[in-house]
């Protein structure tokens, strides 16, 4: 099932709305990256709040998106991750290091906005 | 060669299938007659050989007396009957009753075998000319007086384990709150032992607090834990991870000096855990990252009695 992303002003979101084969997962990941540059995005939000699990390659999926959208000058945020998965991804030892997360898509639009104003205000 | 002493044992070993259950009960009979007898300075002597093995010392002579003399009086009963619940209910009873005073398992153990031993003594010294009957007594005493020590310390411990299975409930029971301070200012003060499911227990009221309360920070405060393994240290930077994979930045406060060196010395990784010295420390730290500003204001107007006066 495809992932809808939205674009919201200097921002993209993309909610995934059921569980994800890793193909899904990959044509996510091709498609944020292409939109990205595209849209000339700043920031990006993956809400995960539908999901019940998260295994380990849709964990480090999420990691690499993160991670390429920085090469790509923009800014990733991991919103809604549901209590216990975030605990089963601990015990496997998935902790999404260097990615950034926030509690909700509320959240995340607002650390996207505290984080672009810092990058404007220090130059 | 055939000493007097291998003779004796031949005709024993011979004897040996004579015992029947009948027999067997006869002799106890005429061991309890011995015991109900004697019932005095057997009494006295099993209380002398408590006081100078210096166990119970927690009770005084006289209690010990009184407690030796209804033991005593519920061991014959058990011996005469040949039924053990009464001894059972009776030493449930007795440990209840001593088990706050601080008596040990190994004291009450250690009275039963005295009694044990003192009552084999009388009868070593009661059928001495006749070993024949002395070893047939002794078949008969010997399972029965092993049953008894058996019921009192397995009675015992049982009240002993039940005293501590009502404790970790209670620890259990004590709530472990999540507690909002400030808007997204969440602390979770720890206290008492954490084991790993207490430990389970305190991580999943911790994700579900942040996420009901929208926590941005959250001060995990251990000043109240007296001790820490490595099981527990690893649980705390899961719930850490975990906490941060919410969005929710943990900052941890009041490690003790020792658990702080248990740490170190076990190796655990708190690379990525946000510590401070102080729960007041950490609530400075956590309202500096949510970007409050603490100002006091002109006049310290609520001190108590003050503003009555006014």
């Amino acid at each position: 099932m495809a992932v809808p992303i939205l674009k919201q002003s200097q921002y993209l979101i993309a909610t995934i709305q059921s569980a994800l084969s890793d193909e899904d997962l990959l044509v996510l990941q091709a498609a944020l990256v292409e939109k990205v540059g595209k849209f000339r995005s700043r920031g990006v939000i993956v809400d995960v709040t539908a999901l019940d699990v998260l295994d380990s390659f849709a964990s480090r999926t999420l990691r690499d998106i993160a991670h390429i959208i920085r090469l790509r000058g923009a800014e990733t945020v991991i919103v809604g991750v549901q209590p216990e998965v975030a605990f089963a991804m601990v015990q496997l030892g998935i902790t999404l290091e260097k990615v950034s997360t926030a509690l909700d898509l509320e959240e995340g639009l607002a650390y996207l906005d505290q984080k672009l104003q810092h990058a404007r205000a220090a130059p | 060669m055939t000493t007097p002493w291998e003779t004796q044992l031949k005709s024993l070993i011979q004897t040996e299938p004579a015992r029947s259950p009948a027999a067997t009960t006869a002799l106890l009979r005429e061991l309890v007659e011995h015991l109900r007898q004697h019932r005095t300075e057997l009494r006295e002597e099993w209380a002398r050989r408590i006081t100078e093995a210096k166990v119970l010392t927690a009770m005084s002579d006289a209690e010990i007396f009184a407690e030796a003399t209804s033991v005593y009086d519920n061991y014959v009963a058990a011996l005469e009957t040949g039924t053990f619940e009464a001894l059972q209910t009776y030493s449930r009873n007795l440990s209840e009753r001593i088990i706050p005073r601080g008596v040990e398992t190994h004291e009450v153990i250690g009275i039963v075998l005295l009694l044990r031993d003192v009552l084999a003594r009388s009868l070593f010294a009661k059928y001495q000319s006749d070993f024949q009957l002395l070893n047939r007594i002794l078949d008969a005493y010997e399972p029965a007086a092993n049953r008894i020590a058996n019921t009192v310390a397995v009675g015992f411990v049982q009240e002993r384990e039940r005293i501590i299975r009502e404790q970790q409930e209670a620890i259990r029971e004590l709530s472990t709150p999540v507690l909002q301070v400030r808007e997204r200012l969440l602390i979770l003060p720890i206290i008492g032992v954490i084991d790993p499911q207490r430990a389970r227990q305190l991580t999943e009221q911790l994700l579900r607090g942040i996420r009901a309360n929208r926590a941005r920070v959250v001060v995990i405060d251990i000043t109240g834990v007296a001790a820490m393994d490595s099981h527990v240290a690893n649980h705390l930077v899961q719930t850490v991870e975990a906490s941060r994979l919410l969005g929710a930045t943990v900052i941890v406060t009041g490690l003790s000096p020792e658990i702080a060196q248990t740490l170190v010395k076990i190796g655990v990784d708190l690379g990525k855990m946000n510590t401070v010295g102080d729960l007041q420390g950490g609530i400075e730290e956590a309202e500096r990252l949510l970007g409050y500003k603490v100002v006091p204001s002109e006049a310290p107007a609520l001190i108590s009695g003050i503003r009555d006066e006014t």
